[in-house]
């Protein structure tokens, strides 16, 4: 039962990692091309902020993958 | 792998995700720990010796390799090596002019060493996670995690040097007073005495705990990122134990998330490198 519990929590924590990055980089990369598409000659200053922004969006669902994998494979794993 | 345990999935992945940590012991003596029971019992007073000899190292060779490039420096065309520091220079230089505007000579070195130091204790990751390990062992040495970055202690010791330099120019800026009442009298203003008095506690709560979150989340976000990564790599290692076709597919795994990882390994020293020149600009200005 309480594997179970570890495994789910993995799970819970993975996918909505999922979700919310998911959310937030196709938020985010809408807007770049709707930027692009608008003025392409600011394609290189987009570019850059957009990969800072990416950096900042990424963390913490990225903190969650590694917290899910080190649970479902260090913690319960045999 | 510890000497004697048999070889278990969790057990290679614990054994990977363990520090050579040098503390005391409960009886007292000083020594390394054998295993995560024993690094825990020595409590606050345990250093982590692969964390600080491999960011050293990769500090120290920072320090020559830009060193070298500085004093061959002519005014001709540079090349190779030398090429290569001049852009990295100016990348920085360039980064901190954009975001920058105050005069401070500290800024653009500081900005310097902390990209270059961090790529360099990021691209550690790309290594093979067993390569060094087993070389260490070989040697005699137990545990032996290569990735300073994947290491919290370090990345919250870079953190709290830059939040200690904020306060300091926080104050050296704006003066004790300054500093105070940006901290007090807003995003509440109000122009009646007793209001204002009023508002304090709740400004200061929001701007405590924004001031108190930069540096956790400047330090959580380069740990979190590298330990995923090397999580990750640690996982894919995994598939060499399993027979040959796996072993092959654990291959092209590992060179794909590489490749694919080199993009977060300058991200996230470029990320450092620009909030920290935030940070700071934001302690330089007054409001």
């Amino acid at each position: 039962m309480e594997i179970a519990l570890l495994y789910v929590a993995g799970a819970v924590l993975l996918g909505l990692a999922g979700v919310g990055v998911g959310v937030g980089v196709g938020v985010l990369g809408a807007r770049f091309l709707e930027g692009i598409a608008r003025q392409p000659e600011l394609l290189p200053m987009l570019r850059t902020q957009f990969f800072i922004v990416m950096g900042l969006v990424d963390a913490i669902p990225i903190i969650g993958v590694a917290i899910a994998l080190y649970i479902m494979f260090a913690v319960v794993g045999g | 792998m510890a000497s004697g345990e048999p070889l278990t999935t969790t057990g290679y992945i614990k054994h990977h995700l363990q520090n050579l940590t040098f503390g005391q012991f409960p009886d007292g003596t000083w020594g390394l720990a054998h295993g995560a029971a024993e690094a825990k019992a020595m409590g606050f007073w345990a250093i982590h010796v692969d964390t600080m000899f491999w960011s050293v190292f990769l500090g120290a060779l920072f320090l020559w390799g830009f060193r070298k490039a500085a004093v061959r420096a002519t005014s001709g065309t540079p090349s190779g090596f030398l090429n290569f520091v001049e852009w990295i220079v100016e990348f920085v230089d360039e980064n901190v002019r954009g975001s920058f505007s105050h005069k401070n000579d500290l800024i653009a070195p500081l900005a310097l060493t902390l990209f270059v130091w961090v790529l360099l204790m990021n691209l550690m990751d790309l290594v093979p996670v067993d390569w060094i390990p087993e070389i260490a062992k070989l040697m005699g040495i137990e545990y032996m995690k290569v990735v300073p970055t994947t290491d919290p202690n370090a990345t919250f010791g870079m953190a709290l040097g830059v939040f200690v330099l904020t306060l300091y120019y926080s104050i050296k800026v704006k003066g004790v007073g300054g500093f105070a009442a940006e901290l007090t009298m807003q995003p509440f203003e109000a122009k009646n005495p007793i209001l204002k008095v009023l508002f304090i506690p709740a400004n200061f709560f929001l701007e405590f705990v924004s001031l108190v979150s930069k540096p956790v989340s400047l330090s959580l976000r380069l740990f979190g990122n590298l330990f995923a990564g090397e999580m990750i790599f640690i996982l894919i290692a995994l598939l060499f134990s399993g027979g040959a076709v796996l072993a092959v597919a654990g291959g092209v795994l590992q060179w794909a998330w590489a490749v694919f990882h080199i993009l977060i390994v300058l991200l996230q020293a470029f990320i450092f490198m620009t909030l920290t020149i935030v940070y700071l600009e934001m302690a330089h200005s007054h409001h």
